[in-house]
């Protein structure tokens, strides 16, 4: 049975004491001080020295391929790694992505750092440790079985006097070993530091002001520069269209000078504010097409969408529909939405003939490398990219396209050059999660069995060609191929029940004639819950049946009921029909529930909110979040990650939408583009359920689409009337009430 | 034109030579190469840049050098010392408690907000050592976050405001 750990404070009462330092690049140089030369990556998965590195202190270096994003993934795979070798957590450090020096485990999202990268770093750690413990046999003449190993020191004669530690059997030197994976791993019950809550190792110095994010990186000799393009994007095809540029609206600020290559513009000073000045007064015209359908006729037009569709799933028959004893039918929309990290992107590159070094914020360093080497007519091993923690980005804002920026204007000017974006640069070029049109069908029979689920939604797919590359080069808009994340979700349409008849189809847009899009933190999920667990709300609704033992009674499998139970529960969910309560009080309240999650793991919410009837306004008053993402391997890190997806997800739906007209967007600031705030943060109760003897999956994004449900579901409960649409603005809300 | 000016940061006195409309914040993150104060809109609006200016939150991106000569700057990196000050303490601490509650509570995610947030506080908690919730959420409501820390972050104020208050 699962194992409810409920969100309590003594869960962190052991932290602060333990600080590790965190290698930081130094401020003004890129040196390493790790033994490690660097070198054109990435460095060979298969030799354990790519991996792990043992030094003379009997301390070690874990080379990890996933980037610290502020959610604690570098602590969290440093006590993988430091279990299986038996280290402590202060002899045990990391350094930071780079393609000179760390293995490429392909980029981190969709909440793969624990998934994908802890398996990894797994097995090399245990295979460092049966190659160390071989050594050791025969430097202590002791049997290998009878070793045991304890912060690095290896003992094991029974004599405390004969010993000996990691550093002198391989300090700084190499394995020179093939990294087979075959090591045996520990095994979960003799856990000492995983499924523990460790105090993360960035916080002290975030804490204190001394950790230096991407925006405090410099070169000696480098320049300020700033991007100079139309405030908000358009049509991703129309890219951007320079008419004229009056380069002397610039002469007198300082040293500031224009930097031009096909339609890509930007300026470069010496000083930072005559950057900032003159890239705000060059004046230049632009034409501006009116390509876009504004928010106004979105949807409309992405119905109209030429065909492109794709079965997603389809089981059944669903003409049984007709024996059902209620049906449902719902559409519902999802807007562009933002990711605009706290700070906008920040890059610095210096450009060189044949070389090139960029540091920025990318999720992807190899990714971005060989759009790098493509733009600057480089090959991918000339280009060095490092990454450098900037503000919490939440999936791909514009770290590709700023990283490009800072190397063309690098390339330009002949000099180092640090790109900082402005906040309408980020607001307004970010390649945007895409809106979605979500159309559902479903019924049930009368013993409150669903019978059939039909949906069909409607989506483009993500921008391939960054913006720099499009205007410098002409390069084409293009979309990437189809993935899973880009499309509807099997998971979340139905994928939470049992439902024996069910057609899932997909319409994909054609996205070069709309905005820029990418993955945003759990992509397309919210829009997906949104639509699909109203339908499932209101078919228990018509049958008269409690929401959570509607779903209950049609659940999946056992890990989808663990986190129906577990947000039930803490919520102390007590069971009736929904919207039984309403009454002619100008603030009403209620309380909804949801299922979902992103592409693995499993989420579940309630929701408890009030509605101001006359003005519209919605507040949230707690959510509830359960995930279970299998063995938990820092049940800190996690909570804290909940907490985040429920805060993110009453923001999305209450405030979050880009706006735009037929030319451009228009959300291009915080009030332009409001994101919730301190006053309005509602209580949040994290649940993890933990499975220590289930491999780690995602937990960084699971639980938002039940949490964007289950605010659906309350608004229900509180007014008897549905939201199509979101985010719940007064003025939405107002005609919802109508 | 470039000129001279002195500025009051942290208890000691330095020059620097800007453009007076200068905004303070490009000269203290890059004449001074400060890591407290940060650049995050550049309009006033998200609280990122924020310093202490005689003990007042300021939004350093939209302040210009010519208004703060002669005034008391404090940023990030001057807390520690203007705690040690208001306590009568003989040397700074190594965090001080608003930076220690982050810490104890895991408050922080990616933590580029940190420095907004704990200026706002430090007013805040220099004014009431003993704010009620809906105090600090007033106070704070002007400093957003992105990583969704706000809950967090209202713990850890007011386990700071606990230790300030057992410690005065």
């Amino acid at each position: 049975m699962s194992n409810f750990t409920l969100n309590r404070r003594d869960l962190l009462k052991a932290g602060g004491a333990l600080v590790v330092t965190f290698p930081l690049l130094p401020r003004g140089t890129t040196a390493q001080t790790q033994m490690r030369e660097p070198q054109p990556g990435p460095p060979a998965a298969d030799q354990i020295d790519s991996w792990i590195a043992i030094h003379s202190d009997n301390t070690a270096t874990v080379y990890i391929g996933f980037a610290e994003l502020g959610q604690g993934a570098s602590t969290a795979l440093l006590q993988v790694a430091a279990e299986e070798l038996d280290l402590g957590m202060d002899q045990i450090r990391t350094v930071g992505l780079d393609t000179h020096l760390t293995p490429n485990q392909g980029g981190t999202y969709s909440s793969q750092a624990m998934r994908r990268g802890g398996p990894q770093v797994q097995r090399a750690a245990a295979e460092a440790r049966q190659a160390l413990l071989a050594l050791a046999a025969t430097q202590l003449q002791i049997p290998l079985a009878s070793l045991r190993v304890e912060n690095g020191i290896v003992s094991g004669s029974g004599d405390d006097n004969v010993f000996t530690t990691y550093g002198e059997l391989i300090g700084d030197r190499r394995f020179n070993l093939a990294f087979t994976g075959t090591a045996p791993v520990k095994d979960p019950s003799s856990y000492k530091l995983v499924t523990k809550p460790l105090p993360r190792n960035d916080i002290p110095p975030k804490a204190n002001g001394t950790y230096q994010f991407m925006q405090h990186q410099r070169l000696p000799g480098m320049l300020h520069g700033r991007i100079v393009r139309p405030r908000g994007q358009g049509a991703y095809k129309d890219g951007i269209q320079v008419v004229s540029i009056d380069e002397s609206s610039i002469a007198g600020i300082g040293d500031a000078r224009v930097l031009r290559q096909g339609n890509f513009v930007g300026v470069v000073a010496t000083r930072e504010w005559d950057a900032v000045r003159a890239a705000q007064q060059l004046n230049l015209t632009w034409n501006q097409p009116e390509s876009l359908p504004g928010n106004a006729d979105l949807f409309v037009r992405m119905e109209q969408s030429p065909p492109d569709d794709r079965v997603a799933r389809e089981e059944g028959d669903l003409s049984v529909i007709s024996a059902a004893a209620v049906t449902t039918g719902f559409t519902g929309y999802g807007p562009y939405q933002a990711h605009v990290p706290f700070a906008p992107n920040c890059a610095l590159a210096d450009v060189q003939t044949d070389t090139a070094l960029v540091l920025c914020s990318t999720q992807d360093v190899y990714g971005t490398r060989g759009k790098l080497a493509a733009l600057l007519g480089l090959q991918p091993p000339q280009v060095r990219v490092q990454y450098v923690e900037g503000a919490g980005t939440f999936g791909h804002s514009c770290w590709d396209d700023c990283a490009q920026a800072a190397a063309l204007l690098s390339q330009l000017a002949g000099a180092p050059v640090r790109l900082q974006f402005m906040r309408w640069d980020e607001h307004g070029w970010d390649t945007y999660g895409p809106a979605h049109l979500g159309k559902v069908k479903a019924s049930a029979t009368a013993d409150g069995k669903l019978l059939t689920y039909e949906y069909e939604g409607w989506q483009h797919h993500w921008s391939f060609v960054e913006t720099t590359e499009q205007t410098s080069k002409g390069t084409p808009a293009a979309e990437w191929p189809a993935m899973a994340a880009q499309q509807i979700n099997p998971l979340v349409l139905g994928g939470q029940y049992r439902i024996p008849n069910i057609k899932l189809l997909n319409h994909h847009v054609p996205g070069v004639d709309y905005l820029k899009g990418a993955w945003l933190r759990s992509p397309l999920d919210l829009a997906l819950t949104f639509v699909s667990e109203q339908a499932i709300d209101d078919l228990a609704f018509q049958l008269g049946i409690d929401p959570y033992q509607f779903r209950l009674q049609n659940i999946a499998d056992d890990r989808w009921q663990g986190v129906l139970d577990g947000a039930a529960r803490a919520a102390q969910w007590q069971p009736k029909q929904a919207a039984q309560n309403l009454s002619s009080d100008e603030v009403v309240t209620g309380r909804g529930i949801g299922l979902g999650t992103h592409l693995a793991s499993w989420g579940g919410a309630v929701a408890e909110l009030e509605v101001n009837k006359r003005t519209g306004v919605v507040r949230i008053l707690h959510l509830y979040g359960a995930i279970d993402a299998g063995r938990v391997v820092n049940p800190s890190n996690v909570e804290n990650q909940i907490i985040s997806q429920l805060i993110q997800t009453a923001s999305r739906m209450l405030h979050e939408e880009v706006a735009f007209n037929t030319t451009n967007v228009t959300s291009l600031d915080w009030q332009s583009y409001p994101i919730l705030r301190f006053m309005e943060a509602p209580q949040v109760t994290a649940v993890i359920v933990q499975h220590i003897e289930q491999e780690p999956l995602g937990a960084g994004e699971e639980v938002m689409a039940a949490a964007a449900a289950a605010i659906a579901n309350a608004f229900f409960d509180a007014t008897g009337k549905r939201m199509t649409a979101f985010p719940f603005t007064p003025a939405r809300v107002l005609t919802a009430l109508m | 034109m470039a000129a001279a000016t002195t500025l009051r940061l942290n208890g000691v006195e330095v020059g620097v030579t800007a453009d007076v409309s200068t905004p303070l914040l490009y000269v203290l993150t890059d004449e001074l190469q400060l890591l407290g104060p940060r650049f995050g809109c550049g309009l006033a609006q998200c609280g990122s840049c924020s310093v202490l200016v005689d003990g007042v939150e300021t939004r350093s991106c939209v302040t210009p050098l010519s208004a703060v000569a002669g005034k008391q700057i404090t940023t990030l990196e001057g807390l520690p010392m203007l705690y040690a000050q208001s306590k009568g303490l003989q040397s700074p601490p190594a965090y001080t408690p608003l930076q220690q509650a982050l810490i104890d509570t895991q408050a922080i995610q990616c933590g580029y907000c940190s420095n907004g947030l704990q200026i706002k506080a430090t007013e805040l908690l220099m004014l009431n050592a003993n704010p009620s919730e809906q105090e600090i959420r007033t106070a704070m409501n002007g400093h957003l976050c992105r990583c969704g820390t706000y809950p967090k972050i209202l713990e850890a104020i007011q386990l700071a405001a606990s230790t300030i208050r057992g410690e005065a």
